[in-house]
């Protein structure tokens, strides 16, 4: 809502024609520098919009100190920045016709330093699902829309086909509905990992380790649907609800302990907005419920690898869980963590969030490079071959059972615990030309690694 | 120039089908329904040229069916920018395409139009297509298998496109009003954004209209089957790399992909 | 009521279509049950000529007028109606394409005479005239009967072998002017496709793309494994209509009939459209992910995959 704010207005303006002051001429417009700055010279109708929608508010909190703009990933490649946003909006711009509306990747790392509070990871939903339901929508993005109305996924594929990945799990995966019985992990599958080749790598490695283990799990296969929270960041509040009641309804109808989800959004989506649609209960991601139970994997070999990790805006900074990852991956023989600069609460967001995911085509044209391309180039200075500790043969290691560093020449891992990266990540590390310095590998994948009998090759692909 | 958009509903094949315990008809129960795909590119084609130029209103029919979600389909149609959406009829099972022709040509002596567009055909239109029906019922002329829709700045006449196999074209002169099936539309029907369609759902007039009962098929359903696919296909199984082997040997044993390209 | 079988006869450019043939062909094989002969009805504008084609029909009747030169949708129905409800015939038959449509759909709701369409077959018993019918995109199949046993069928295309409708004849001709006229409708002009690079219709190898290829890039791969075949890339309708590919390469009903000797269906469903553009080739073989795919009915070999995985490993196995 607008606020009555006090506004100092200024009736007249006198001034010289000519003036020369100390031997200065200063002549000219009486706006160039003698009038105090009046925001009443803004038009306000914009500013009033949008902070008139719901979720819209913070936006006027802004006072352009400018501390969003070193921390916002955007930034770094475009001309994109959340205070020039807030600028825009005071000279009349409601954004809607304005490709910014769809930069914002909603990873939140603005809004951690804001000393206003002023939320992007409301805002931009806000004025976006406007923009939606105006019709005004980049392609791409409306395609993925209609593919999750239509089957309930972003690939727009068979809702029939969500579990056909369990045919190369090589264990058994029950589907939660032929048990017929309560079980204690409802495991929410999620998009891409249902999908994607490379998610089904994860798939089949998450299903060994719980069989490993003995929980007590099933899925919903086919009638599991999309937590579609990047939808609803991208601003199809409607996709997001309609999916939500379909998810809730299935929930609703059978019993379980608690759910572990492989995705940060679903994540997000079950533990913060479901609540309020009417469904609670216990939400973990995998990392989370896996990281108690890491002293009971029996692990087989040692992987020998130099592994950083790339947080999930939506686990981190988003969620608060930043320790659960780290704990699995110093846990898993042979490996040697090793931070990026940009990690924890800072950690770089890789473009994929808040609708950026099916933007790529639109965001490629107001950015030098992609996020993940960026993040790909922070991996490789870190982990990669010829990096100067590397070359040293020291190895930033974790201390672990001290097998030494690997030769300089070896790829190093960009380990993931989110569903968006392998495929994402794996195509930055192509199109930068890093094709084996660097391997991508979600962190359920190297433990299923571990968990094997070691093998000849042990990494886990050769360099090119 | 106002247009009428005529619509149903269709079993959604992305599921199995199912036949019912008699054998004559689908198994409806748990079969969720979607527009008929013709039927959208139809209501495309309205919406453009309503509005390149053309002006007029876009009113939509669907017939309302029990086992389907006319409602949200007819807000579907507001969303994607109809001026009005009618209901027609109260059908427990989707009805045959002389009775559903029967109903909208009831409804429409109730609603101006000077062009009726519809779907070519639908997956379920055993009996014919509702068009060529409907146009016949209300004297209309009437054009299926169109590819492409003109209209003249008097507006009294329209140009169709009337495809042929071979990808052969007849262009026809066709005074207004007419009925047009519609083979597909210039561009793909754009997306109704579902946050619109459920506040369309809260808020939107969906009229109703009532439709006697129809005069039936003529047809009587003795049997209906699942065609046995691939009974006739010898299925090859194996990884790639074996498929490709099995393919390739196939192949060569009739003298393809030997030979040196041309 | 007679048993006369009546086939409404297209022709273009002073030929018959092959349609026609087809529809032909089995009236005259059925006519004897029927208790009615195959009759040939021919419209046009100075076409009597024509009717020596119609050979394997009992009759022909020629309906000649000037406002019949081309096809019309009102001025065929005008002609039609008054025709069929004089000689009631028992059944009708009419090929299922843009302008069978609109005669069939026309006649049955002017003449209250059921309409059983997509027909893939035709056969009278001890109950009458029984038609299969496709339905569901070719998913179902029905069996229907005309409940006064009378009745029109638009028969999908290549149901029917076309030969035995194209046998020689002399048939009697009967002449007659139009009841009524209608031109509502008026023909302006035939368009044809631009003549493409290629012509599928005489290659000998064809690698045939449907929605399987998900995306315009993966073209290229369908492409080099046809060059590694000495063959040339086909599509069915979804390609064509989003333009990844020119339209004179679309197989099926609104595009062109093949018989390759080896057609590759490539992530190619098989819509009722499609298989009636191809199920005439000597050999094929379908790659679809979706195991229960019709296309799979026609195929001689199949194969449940995806043709992302099966076609570059099939190149590298040729050597392309």
């Amino acid at each position: 809502m607008s606020r009555d704010l006090p506004v100092i207005k200024v009736d007249q303006v006198f001034e010289l024609a000519e003036a020369v002051v100390d031997g200065v001429d200063i002549s000219g417009h009486w706006n160039r520098m003698f009038s105090q700055r009046s925001v009443t010279e803004y038009p306000t109708e914009a500013m009033d919009w949008i902070t008139s929608l719901d979720g819209g508010e913070s936006l006027r909190d802004c006072y352009q100190c400018g501390k969003c703009v070193p921390v916002c990933p955007v930034n770094h490649v475009g001309s994109y920045g959340p205070r020039k946003l807030n600028a825009k909006v005071l000279r009349g711009n409601n954004l809607l016709d304005d490709p910014d509306l769809w930069l914002c990747t909603t990873c939140g790392n603005c809004y951690r330093v804001c000393p206003k509070e002023v939320n992007p990871l409301r805002i931009m939903p806000a004025i976006r699902e406007q923009a939606v339901l105006e019709g005004n929508v980049p392609a791409e993005l409306s395609e993925v829309f209609r593919n999750l109305q239509k089957s309930g996924n972003p690939h727009g594929h068979s809702p029939r086909k969500r579990a056909d990945w369990i045919a190369g799990a090589g264990v058994p995966v029950p589907l939660i509905s032929e048990l017929g019985r309560p079980v204690d992990v409802l495991w929410y599958v999620s998009d891409y990992t249902s999908y994607h080749a490379r998610g089904n790598d994860a798939a089949g490695a998450m299903a060994r380790i719980l069989t490993a283990l003995g929980v007590d799990f099933a899925i919903l296969g086919n009638e599991e649907r999309s937590d579609a929270d990047s939808a609803r960041l991208a601003g199809e509040t409607g996709l997001f609800e309609m999916l939500a009641e379909h998810n809730i309804a299935t929930f609703r109808k059978y019993e379980f302990k608690r759910l572990v989800v492989m995705d940060p959004h679903a994540y997000n989506a079950f533990k913060n907005l479901y609540p309020g649609l009417g469904w609670e209960g216990e939400v973990l991601h995998y990392t989370q419920f896996l990281a108690p139970l890491v002293d009971r994997i029996e692990f087989r070999s040692s992987v020998e690898l130099d592994v950083t990790y790339h947080d999930p805006c939506y686990l981190g900074r988003n969620n608060g869980e930043f320790d659960a990852p780290r704990r699995l991956l110093a846990a898993i023989p042979g490996i040697r963590l090793v931070e990026m600069p940009h990690n924890r609460a800072n950690g770089y967001c890789c473009g994929g969030g808040g609708g950026g995911m099916w933007l790529d085509g639109f965001v490629a044209d107001h950015v030098s490079e992609r996020l993940s391309e960026r993040r790909v180039r922070e991996a490789v200075a870190t982990v990669g071959p010829g990096r100067a500790d590397a070359t040293n043969g020291t190895g930033a290691t974790n201390g672990t059972n001290g097998t030494g560093a690997r030769a300089a020449g070896e790829a190093g891992v960009l380990s993931v615990a989110c569903p968006y990266e392998p495929s994402r990540f794996e195509d930055a590390v192509k199109s930068t030309g890093n094709d084996g310095r660097l391997v991508v590998r979600d962190i359920v994948e190297l433990i299923d690694q571990a968990m094997q009998p070691p093998r000849p090759a042990q990494h886990p692909t050769q360099p090119a | 120039m106002d247009y009428v958009v005529l619509l149903k509903q269709v079993p959604d094949l992305a599921e199995e089908l199912e036949i019912d315990a008699d054998g004559t008809g689908l198994d409806r129960e748990w079969l969720p329904f979607v527009a008929s795909e013709w039927d959208e590119y139809a209501l495309e084609e309205a919406l453009l040229l309503r509005d390149q130029g053309h002006g007029g209103t876009v009113t939509c029919l669907a017939l309302g069916v029990a086992t389907g979600e006319v409602d949200e389909l007819l807000a579907t149609c507001l969303a994607r920018g109809a001026d009005r959406v009618v209901k027609v009829g109260a059908f427990e099972a989707p009805p045959d395409s002389h009775t559903a022709a029967a109903a909208f040509a009831g409804a429409l002596a109730h609603i101006h139009y000077d062009l009726i567009l519809t779907g070519v055909q639908a997956i379920d239109d055993l009996d014919g297509q509702v068009g060529p029906l409907v146009a016949t019922r209300l004297d209309l002329p009437h054009v299926s298998v169109v590819t492409h829709i003109g209209l003249a700045h008097h507006h009294t006449t329209v140009t169709a496109h009337q495809e042929y196999a071979g990808g052969i074209v007849a262009e026809f002169e066709v005074q207004l009003p007419a009925v047009l099936g519609v083979q597909t539309s210039r561009e793909t029907p754009r997306y109704a954004p579902v946050s619109r369609i459920r506040q369309l759902m809260k808020t939107a007039t969906i009229e109703a209209m009532a439709a006697g009962g129809g005069p039936g098929s003529g047809l009587v359903i003795e049997a209906m089957a699942i065609p046995e696919t691939g009974s006739s296909a010898e299925m090859i199984s194996g990884n790639t790399q074996a498929i490709a082997e099995r393919i390739a040997a196939i192949l060569a044993e009739r003298g393809i992909g030997t030979a040196v390209a041309r | 009521m007679s048993g006369d079988i009546f086939v409404i006869a297209e022709h273009r450019d002073g030929a018959i279509l092959d349609t026609t043939y087809e529809l032909l062909g089995r009236a005259r094989a059925l006519a004897g049950q029927a208790g009615g002969e195959a009759v040939a009805v021919l419209l046009g504008s100075g076409v009597a000529g024509l009717a020596g084609s119609l050979g394997a029909a009992a009759r022909v009747i020629v309906v000649d007028g000037p406002g019949l030169a081309s096809f019309s949708p009102t001025a065929y129905q005008a002609a039609l109606v008054p025709l069929v409800r004089e000689r009631q015939p028992a059944l009708v038959l009419v090929a299922n394409g843009g302008s069978g449509m609109d005669v069939a759909a026309g006649l049955s709701a002017a003449l209250d005479l059921p309409l059983a369409a997509y027909a893939i077959d035709l056969t009278i018993d001890g109950n009458g005239p029984l038609v299969t019918c496709q339905l569901y995109a070719g998913k179902i199949q029905a069996k229907v009967r005309f409940a006064g046993g009378r009745g029109i069928v638009t028969a999908v295309a290549g149901s029917f072998p076309a030969e035995a409708g194209m046998s020689s004849g002399s048939p009697a001709i009967e002449t007659i002017a139009p009841a009524a006229t209608d031109d509502r409708i008026r023909f302006v002009d035939l368009l044809r496709p631009e003549a493409g690079d290629v012509d599928i219709t005489r290659e000998s190898v064809l690698v045939s793309v449907g929605r399987g290829i998900g995306e315009q890039e993966n073209i290229e791969l369908v492409e080099a494994l046809a060059s590694a075949l000495g063959g040339a890339v086909s599509s069915s309708r979804p390609i064509a209509d989003l333009g990844w590919l020119p339209r004179t390469r679309q197989v099926g009903k609104s595009g062109l009939k093949v018989k390759p000797r080896v057609y590759l269906a490539l992530g190619i469903s098989g819509a009722p459209e499609h298989l009636e553009g191809m199920r005439g080739a000597e050999l094929i073989i379908a790659v679809n992910s979706d195991a229960r795919a019709p296309i799979f009915s026609v195929a001689h070999y199949g194969v449940v995959a995806d043709l992302l995985d099966v076609v570059p490993a099939l190149t590298a196995r040729l050597g392309g």
